[in-house]
């Protein structure tokens, strides 16, 4: 019997771990202990770098989730029991008595309405509302159901009242509704429950909980928020009014000592704090100071937008300024602000708001959860992990995934569930694996020859479209345009609620044709054309009108024309979908075996998790061996040498059967598609494969400054483990320097990896030598994580820390002293020297990058790395489907996070390479025989060689289009002077009905 | 004509335009509002026929933006683009039509800031250049 896999906790990584199960044909109960999927990231306003709304990125996979066919989303469930081993758990199940039917109620809230129970702190507004008894989660729930409080509940509770019961007109409420157990056979576990925010009351000395303008950086998230308290209005707790100035508190709950605080970094709160200023300043005129130690944005793109949020938003900076306490006016209820400033001087200064940027903690629980689940837990409470294996536990078949291990952001989140997905899989697949069966659709109405019925919606998008758009201006206009027999506003058009109101409107108003103004087809066609399908109409005839990505954002301030721009656009998008017709996609079979470029940890790594579960490989490597950058690392890990990690996991490798290594070779072409690539390498062989992953890494920044090469004194890193290594180190007076060829004017982001490895082998110097003066100067010191550990013990260990500033030239070094400037100090100090260690960053190999990047038309970002199709959500895919990225060729990183992030990109390979065909896209171009004239000129504009000449009968030359091979771009149909040609889906008589619509019309339409 | 708000036709390409264009609006990026994108999967499905209907219907501006140049999505559609533009350019000439009037630019997926000043400056080119012939006629 085929078991299913378990997921534990519906966040952003239990879904995104949950979907690529799914997507892999392989049955998940997903198990959530609250009445809704989504956890903390569907609570959150925006996410940095990309300031993309978080709700609008995450309710896509919500809704996928939960309409996934091969997902049981268990919400309200928690798990009890956990029997049996791995590949054979069994998992006792406690299905809490929700006292509402999923299947009746139909989210309407009239039972909330009649609720004589009020004043219950809503837990998903972190208590800044209250809820009734009876309560959906929030606006976008999934599943977007009731549920009934027990213990608070009058009926429940006293036997009074049942106002509910007699509010629901579909009956749904039943108050004998009873706890259940229930049973789950499943093959793997994947843990992904979270982190909690850290208890600010801690925190005496902020005065949370006593001042009421003094919040937590998630409750601010939630004032900032649309669907908020205060619907998306900034205001001051204590007189609801804007705030004029506001402080930022970092690392509240975390970096330190006190009782009750954290010794880790929390690793996300310098970058969410700049985010929440830079969405503030866009809410009005507001000044922000951000007080914090050191910044630490260490991550893809984060030095620049921290860069961004100083200089082009006006945020203050308070580098090495942790407050020491916050002080009330018992009038006016302002804030006082009292901190050290760059001279060292005390000063107290007064703000309306102080945000406390609070740290991450383990889930509530989470001992218990572990002892349930027979796992254990690290020294901080969250789930044990090791650097090698990153995403086991130490029970086998159970994984982990997302901050449950450690304080982390939302990409690497994705991508590690993404890994785990690829873990907890292997178990599950094995010869008597048995894929889940289709989904099946209601049969798709017919069409052909029917005038045009067209269904509108129009989303407010919370305040991203309808604070700039008059939305309901906007949806009345188009009942005035032809073929629109609906129209209508919808919150979040992206919800479960309204993409479910969208499959019944079609059954129920005989739509043929639906339209939805919203954001960027790039991320949500998909899912409005899944409700079409749903909803039994093909997915071809929706389409989309893009109002807020193209329209409400980039014209902020301008409310009637951007008004007008979205009628414009709306009508265009009405007029092609008049003309749209019903497409089918073709199958096209997949190679099922795939290629890893670069023969690094990462690339290991990620072709053996392909090959777990029974797939080919090929592992290309330029070098003559396998290893990678990793081969010249010399320390260890976990107690655990790097080179004795690489040396079996190179054996593991070479001993793996479906594992074919290309040594001493580069890439000559990679020539395909999405499930049928060929694999050309420079010594001859040709492989197909369905699936590519470049796993190229990077390179050590190769220092010119400080006379490097030419100088013996000076060193890197590399240089100095070597000798630390071979016993040959012996430097009395070492200093290091940090962000070297990092965070200056030619390359401007932070290697992210270099402060820990300074503060490692600083920590190894004073430990064989405490005599030695070892000194580290530095812009900022970025131990995310359980790196501060280092940095606690470097200090205890005597090393001394000199803080320069971060626009400062580098410090100057005459052959034996280093002088430097100390920040906390503040005067120039004179360090001798006889070893220099350069704290080099790490090079993207930017024009290696490029030639692989052409080959398979992918993007490359303005640092030199590759660029993801999706930074937040899609962290390992490339918009050019069935081409990966991970490791260091995506950003810098640790060996931990490559090889998590390889599981991810494995995840993702075997999405396309575990089935044997996909349907292809339908808008592929087509030839009408009736018109082509047989001259070719299509043939010579194909560069897929899709389209071939094919002899009649009569001796004349009809063009002919494979549409397994054509990819849809339409250059034949521009070239055809026939017009013969034509694309399916963008039709000419298609596009000029939207150059029409456009350009007929009055702007705005009147 | 200081109060000439141009009408822009622009055509963006699904894989690098129209996604920088999205990247704009996520940068929260503002520019001025005279454009209306028509999005086609290619830089090279942009019949030639469709800009001249453009101007034939009174559109003041043309704007074509594709992938840059080898980083195509579809290999080499943008090259293609590159040579019809040019070539209309030379009929939009000789129609009376100033050729500045058709840009064609190339945007990538991660470009959002470029799309903005392509906005902004093209606004500015067809402001400076005033209304269509077509509609200078008219009057």
């Amino acid at each position: 019997m085929t078991k299913s896999a378990l997921v534990i906790g519906g966040g952003i990584a239990g879904i995104q771990a949950s979907l690529d199960l799914a997507d892999r044909d392989i049955h998940v109960y997903l198990v959530e202990k609250d009445p809704t999927i989504g956890g903390i990231m569907c609570r959150l306003d925006k996410t940095f770098p990309t300031n993309d709304c978080s709700a609008c990125i995450l309710s896509p996979k919500m809704a996928d989730c939960n309409g996934h066919p091969n997902i049981d989303v268990l919400t309200y469930h928690e798990v009890q029991k956990v029997e049996g081993e791995a590949g054979n758990f069994k998992v006792t199940v406690l299905k809490k008595a929700r006292y509402v039917n999923p299947k009746e109620c139909t989210g309407c809230g009239d039972c909330m309405a009649k609720c004589p129970v009020k004043n219950i702190p809503d837990k998903y507004e972190f208590g800044l509302t209250n809820r009734k008894a009876i309560y959906i989660p929030h606006a976008q729930a999934v599943p977007r159901v009731a549920v009934i409080d027990s213990t608070v509940c009058m009926k429940l509770t006293k036997d009074k009242c049942g106002n509910c019961f007699k509010a629901c007109g579909k009956g749904a409420i039943h108050y004998d509704d009873k706890d259940e157990l229930i049973t789950l056979d499943v093959g793997s576990i994947i843990a992904a429950t979270g982190f909690k925010v850290w208890d600010a009351n801690v925190a005496t000395e902020y005065g949370y909980g006593r001042f009421q303008n003094v919040v937590t950086a998630i409750e601010y998230e939630r004032i900032m928020c649309a669907s908020g308290p205060h619907r998306g209005h900034i205001v001051c707790p204590s007189n609801g009014e804007a705030p004029k100035k506001i402080a930022y508190i970092q690392c509240c709950g975390s970096r330190s000592q006190k009782k009750g605080w954290k010794k880790y970094c929390s690793s996300v709160c310098c970058m969410y704090a700049t985010k929440q200023a830079m969405i503030t300043k866009e809410h009005g005129d507001v000044q922000e100071d951000i007080f914090f130690m050191d910044i630490r944005s260490y991550g893809k793109e984060f030095e620049a937008y921290i860069e961004r949020g100083q200089k082009e938003y006006g945020i203050n900076m308070h580098r090495g300024a942790r407050v020491s306490n916050i002080e009330e006016d018992p009038v006016t209820k302002k804030l006082i602000i009292n901190y050290t400033d760059d001279k060292n001087d005390g000063v107290s200064e007064e703000f309306d708001m102080a945000v406390l940027s609070i740290g991450l903690t383990p889930p509530d629980g989470a001992e218990e959860f572990a002892k349930t689940l027979g796992i254990e837990l690290n020294e901080y409470g969250f789930c044990k992990t090791t650097v090698f294996h990153p995403l086991e536990t130490t029970r086998p078949g159970i994984f982990v995934t997302g901050a449950f291990a450690a304080p982390k952001d939302i990409p690497t989140s994705v991508a590690e569930a993404c890994g785990s997905s690829a873990k907890a899989g292997a178990w599950i697949v094995g010869k008597d694996f048995e894929p889940c069966a289709p989904k099946v659709y209601p049969a798709e109405k017919d069409v052909e020859g029917k005038e045009p019925r067209v269904g509108v919606w129009v989303c407010h998008c919370g305040i991203n479209i309808g604070s700039v758009v008059d939305v309901p201006a906007v949806a009345e206009y188009a009942k005035t345009l032809p073929g629109v027999v609906m129209s209508t506003e919808s919150q979040y058009a992206c919800a479960q609620d309204c993409l479910e109101a969208i499959s019944k409107a079609i059954q129920e108003n005989d739509l043929n044709r639906v339209v939805v103004a919203s954001c960027t087809p790039r991320t949500h066609e998909p899912l409005f054309r899944e409700a079409c399908r749903n909803g039994g109409l093909n997915k071809y005839l929706f389409n989309m009108a893009n109002i807020r990505d193209q329209c409400s954002w980039i014209h902020m301030h301008a409310h009637e024309e951007a008004t007008a721009k979205a009628k414009d656009l709306l009508r265009m998008a009405i007029a092609k979908a008049c003309l749209l017709e019903p497409l089918e996609g073709s199958e096209i079979p997949v190679t099922q075996a795939a290629a890893v470029i670069g023969g690094g940890i990462t690339g290991m790594n990620a072709a053996l998790d392909i090959a777990a579960q029974g797939y080919p490989v090929h592992i290309v490597e330029r070098e003559k061996e396998l290893g990678g950058f990793a081969r010249n690392f010399n320390f260890k890990e976990d107690g655990v040498a790097v080179a004795d990690y690489l040396a079996d996991l190179i054996k593991k490798v070479n001993d793996e059967k479906l594992i074919t290594v290309h040594t001493g070779v580069t890439v000559k072409d990679i020539p395909g598609f999405k499930g049928n690539f060929e694999l050309q390498l420079s010594d001859g062989t040709k492989a197909p494969i369905g699936a590519v992953l470049f796993a190229v890494g990077a390179a050590q920044y190769q220092p010119t400054e400080y006379n490097y090469g030419k100088d013996a004194k000076v060193v890197t890193q590399i240089d100095l483990e070597k000798k630390i290594e071979d016993g040959s180190f012996n430097g009395k007076d070492v200093a290091f320097i940090s962000c070297i060829g990092s965070r200056n004017d030619k390359v401007h982001y932070c290697s992210r990896v270099c402060c820990a490895s300074m503060l490692r082998n600083a920590i190894k110097i004073k430990m064989k030598d405490p005599t030695a003066n070892v000194t580290i100067i530095h812009k900022d010191i970025r131990t995310y994580g359980y790196r501060e550990e280092l940095y606690l013990k470097a200090c205890q260990a005597g090393v001394r820390f000199f803080r320069y500033p971060v626009e400062n030239e580098l410090p100057a070094y005459d052959g034996n002293v280093v002088k430097a400037y100390d920040a906390t100090l503040g005067e120039e100090l004179e360090v001798p020297v006889d070893t220099l260690v350069l704290a080099t960053g790490i090079a993207p190999l930017r024009e290696e990058k490029e030639e692989l990047a052409k080959m398979v038309k992918v993007p490359i970002s303005k640092d030199g790395f590759y660029f993801e199709a999706h930074q937040k959500l899609r962290p390992v895919d490339f918009a050019t489907e069935g081409v990966y990225v991970a490791g260091a060729a995506h950003w810098p990183k640790f060996m931990d996070e490559c090889i998590a992030q390889a599981s991810g990109a494995a995840s993702r390979m075997l999405t396309v390479i575990s089935k044997s065909k996909y349907v292809s896209e339908g808008i592929v171009a087509t030839s009408n025989p009736a018109r082509c004239d047989g001259c070719g000129v299509c043939v010579g504009c194909c560069d897929y060689n899709a389209i071939s000449l094919v002899e009649q009968p009569n001796g004349a030359f009809k063009s002919f289009v494979n549409a397994g091979l054509c990819k849809g771009c339409g250059s034949c149909v521009a070239s055809c002077p026939a017009g013969a040609m034509e694309q399916r889906g963008f039709r000419n008589k298609q596009i000029c009905a939207e150059i029409d619509a456009c350009l007929d019309f009055p702007v705005g339409g009147q | 004509m200081a109060d000439f708000e141009p009408r822009i036709v622009t055509f963006c390409c699904n894989w690098c335009s129209y996604a920088g264009a999205d990247g704009a609006g996520v940068a929260r990026l503002q520019m001025p509002t005279n454009f209306r994108i028509i999005r086609t999967m290619c830089s090279a499905r942009v019949d030639p026929e469709f800009v001249l209907r453009a101007f034939s219907k009174g559109a003041d501006g043309v704007m074509v933006l594709g992938c840059h140049p080898a980083d195509c999505h579809y290999i080499g559609g943008n090259y293609r683009a590159r040579r019809r533009i040019a070539l209309l350019r030379m009929i939009l000439e000789q129609y009376g039509f100033d050729p500045k009037r058709l840009k064609l630019e190339w945007v990538s997926a991660s470009e959002g800031e470029k799309f903005q000043t392509t906005v902004v400056n093209f606004v500015e080119t067809i402001k400076e250049l005033g209304p269509t012939p077509l509609k200078k006629e008219a009057n």
